[in-house]
């Protein structure tokens, strides 16, 4: 089962590797992983986006706890949450068709780009699911696609 | 001579750096000198409060340290210079690691300006430690060095031990700073104790109260808990069985009834006979490591199991624990106590299973025949055994002469097992030694070790003769990396690949040029008198080569893979 896992960490030098580290170390699943600052300026957010069993992702949450620079940790999916990911599309003009750049611009999750060459961008801001079903109707006509990975907070 | 400290007095950071160790309580550190470290060397030169034993390898300085901190109560300190200084202590970094050992290593590294340039003898060691270390260090500023060291000698110890890596830039050492050393620190993202659960405490005792068919099985976080003393008069109130693991051995009398001996691959039949059928499973400070488990599926197929460990992340790891108790070993059997032993409650009576123990003891599976021509291995450590009393220290290399160690030597005491049981590192044995000898000056340190093994970290004998260490080198000598040759023999159809040990030296002319005594033992008959002969040098290094019974495997064994009740007996 996919499991987000948000994670605050001191902001030390090599923290981000110890996470990273530990995930290639014991062969844990790491779908997508973003850190940023966040409300304390000595600490770190990192999402970590996993896959696998309930008892592997109590051994993730377990070996995280046990890094020495990891304030906090928690599985946010067990509970309800918002989750959002911001994704670019580059495509081509020519390969837009009219109705398409209509449809685009009319739906409230996509932002459109011009770039001073023959290419426009999509920006796209929404759940994994839905971007997933945006990239899927675009993925013949796109030259490039940045993904962020997600970022996830409780709600309750 | 210690002097007066003025805080508003600057130091390079070589002089915090020692005067940290002194403030730390440190009076020995394992090490060896290059061009990084040089200003502490000059510093430790300038001093008498920390001395410093120079090894002749750096992973000898670290297994050194390892034999010093599981011998004692404190932690063993290394320094070591960048680049090939650190990766050679890495094998022992990695030891440490796997066996919760406190220690703290200092690694030199070039300096700041340098880092990431490929500078002379630079290498990236905290990256290069980050898997195998609690937790590592690189110092950036002279003014963070006393508040570093304070904290990696608080993580080495606290909680489940391990060893800390502390890099420090050799421009850091000339800067200088004033000397504050903390008394306490506090990491909020480090909390190293969890408040034990009364509930899984309460469930426990009842469970312990009911239960039929119980064992104790307990590891060497009993015995970094310092708990030894606790959960033995635990198991002695309720009479159940106990069971050691590899490196927790000592934490219960070895020469107990209620002793079943060690438990998992080499265990004994009773331990793993008792581990398959029994209905509650007590596992304190262990890990249900494979060796010990076996086949996962079959492993205690119908007990439930207690466990209690200080470590969250060792709960539920391999085999899901029915009721984790999480915290301190100690304080968890105390809490236990007082709501069995303390309210006078007793167990059921369970005479019908230690009928059952009784009659799978009688299979005494650790037994071998003593005849008059070749030596048996096990019976050098029977012999050492008696003629000691149990009351040494041993230290262990790897492989079939560590098992026999452990099968037969009967620890009475915690702390006198010294052997490396995660990594499984061959070498360790004679530095551990020498650390362990520097811990407990007056006592007999044994390196039980074999032909293949002593040959790893065999320049330490010269580290021994410089610092006078008595330590006595038990070597089993079967011409063979024995148990690679057993291993090759059950699973490969004894096409023994690269087993053979050809080119031996002559051991005793070996110790006698590194200026110790060695004696050649061949007969069974003059075992006795060569230990106690070796014994009676109170303060020479004698290395005893007992050339031993080529072709001995060391049983019970269970295959890999296989369950506890699939026992190859001899
Ligand atoms: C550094 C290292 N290399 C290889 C091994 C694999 N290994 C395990 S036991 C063993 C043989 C040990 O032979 P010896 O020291 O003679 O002891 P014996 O088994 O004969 O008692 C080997 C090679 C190891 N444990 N450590």
């Amino acid at each position: 089962m996919r499991h987000i896992i948000s994670v605050l960490l001191e902001n030390e030098s090599g923290a981000l590797s110890r996470v990273a580290g530990l995930f290639s170390a014991r062969s844990f699943n790491i779908e997508s992983l973003s850190v940023a600052p966040s409300e304390d300026e000595s600490a770190s957010r990192m999402t970590i986006v996993t896959s696998g069993n309930d008892d592997v992702i109590e051994q993730i949450v377990k070996q995280l706890d046990k890094l020495v620079d990891v304030i906090e940790v928690s599985e946010i999916t067990s509970d309800e949450h918002i989750e959002r990911e911001i994704a670019f599309v580059k495509i081509k003009d020519k390969s837009i068709s009219k109705e398409m750049m209509d449809k685009f611009s009319k739906n409230e999750f996509l932002k459109i780009h011009t770039t001073n060459s023959d290419e426009i961008i999509i920006e796209c801001v929404d759940s994994p699911e839905k971007i997933n079903n945006f990239l899927d109707s675009v993925k013949k006509i796109a030259v490039k696609i940045v993904r962020s990975g997600s970022v996830g907070i409780n709600s309750n | 001579m210690k002097q007066t400290i003025d805080n508003k007095q600057k130091y390079t950071g070589a002089e915090i750096f020692v005067k940290c160790l002194e403030a730390e309580g440190i009076d020995l550190v394992f090490g060896y000198p290059g061009g990084a470290v040089l200003h502490i060397y000059d510093e430790l030169h300038k001093q008498n409060d920390v001395s410093h034993i120079l090894v002749r390898h750096e992973q000898g300085a670290v297994h050194a340290a390892e034999g010093y901190a599981k011998s004692s109560d404190k932690p063993g300190v290394v320094l070591v210079t960048s680049g090939p200084g650190a990766t050679n202590a890495i094998t022992g970094i990695a030891d440490a690691y796997m066996d919760s050992v406190p220690i703290v290593v200092f690694t030199g590294q070039v300096r700041t300006a340098l880092i990431g340039n490929d500078a002379f003898q630079e290498v990236d060691t905290v990256g290069i430690t980050r898997p195998c270390v609690k937790h590592n260090f690189m110092i950036t500023d002279v003014s963070k060095m006393a508040e570093t060291i304070k904290k990696a000698f608080y993580v080495a110890t606290t909680g489940r031990p391990g060893p800390v890596v502390v890099d420090i830039p050799k421009d850091i050492t000339e800067d200088k700073y004033e000397f504050n050393y903390p008394s306490k620190v506090s990491m909020r993202s480090y909390n190293p104790y969890t408040d034990i659960s009364d509930e899984s405490l309460e469930l426990a005792a009842k469970n312990i109260l009911s239960c039929k068919k119980p064992v104790i099985y307990a590891g060497g976080g009993v015995i970094n808990s310092n708990a030894s003393k606790e959960l033995t008069e635990f198991a002695k109130y309720l009479n159940f069985p106990v069971t050691n693991t590899l490196m927790g051995l000592g934490c219960f009398p070895g020469n107990d009834p209620q002793f079943i001996q060690m438990l998992g691959m080499h265990g004994s039949y009773e331990a793993n006979m008792a581990m398959h059928d029994c209905d509650l499973l007590i596992a304190v400070g262990a890990r249900f490591d494979d060796r010990i488990t076996g086949r996962l599926d079959k492993f205690s197929p119908d007990a439930k199991i207690i466990h209690i460990d200080v470590d969250p992340s060792s709960i539920s790891k391999n085999i899901k624990a029915h009721i984790p108790i999480i915290g301190d070993v100690k304080a968890a059997i105390n809490g236990l106590t007082k709501k069995i032993v303390e309210k006078k409650l007793k167990p059921n009576n369970i005479d019908e299973w230690w009928n059952n123990i009784n009659e799978w003891r009688k299979k005494d599976s650790f037994r071998y025949k003593q005849g008059s021509e070749i030596i048996k291995p096990q019976y050098v450590i029977d012999r050492l055994y008696e003629i000691t009393k149990g009351d040494a220290f041993i230290t262990s290399d790897v492989g079939q002469h560590q098992m026999w160690a452990a099968q037969l030597y009967k620890f009475k005491k915690p702390k006198r097992w010294i052997n490396s049981g995660g990594l499984g590192t061959m070498g360790f044995g004679l530095p551990s030694a020498m650390g362990t000898q520097f811990a407990n000056p007056n006592s007999l340190v044994c390196c039980v070790t074999g032909e293949a093994s002593i040959q790893m970290c065999i320049q330490e004998l010269s580290t021994c003769l410089q610092y006078g260490l008595p330590i006595k080198i038990i070597n089993l000598n079967n011409r063979y990396m024995g148990m690679v040759r057993q291993w090759q023999e059950f699973f490969y159809e004894k096409r023994y690949a690269m087993s053979y040990m050809d080119a031996l030296p002559n051991f005793v002319k070996l110790a006698e040029s590194f200026g110790h005594i060695g004696y050649k033992v061949e007969k069974p008959s003059d075992v006795d008198a060569a230990i106690l002969e070796a014994i009676k040098q109170k303060d020479r290094l004698v290395f005893i080569d007992f050339i031993t019974d080529q072709e001995e495997n060391v049983f019970p064994m269970i295959a890999t893979g296989a369950a506890h009740n699939k026992m190859i007996l001899s």
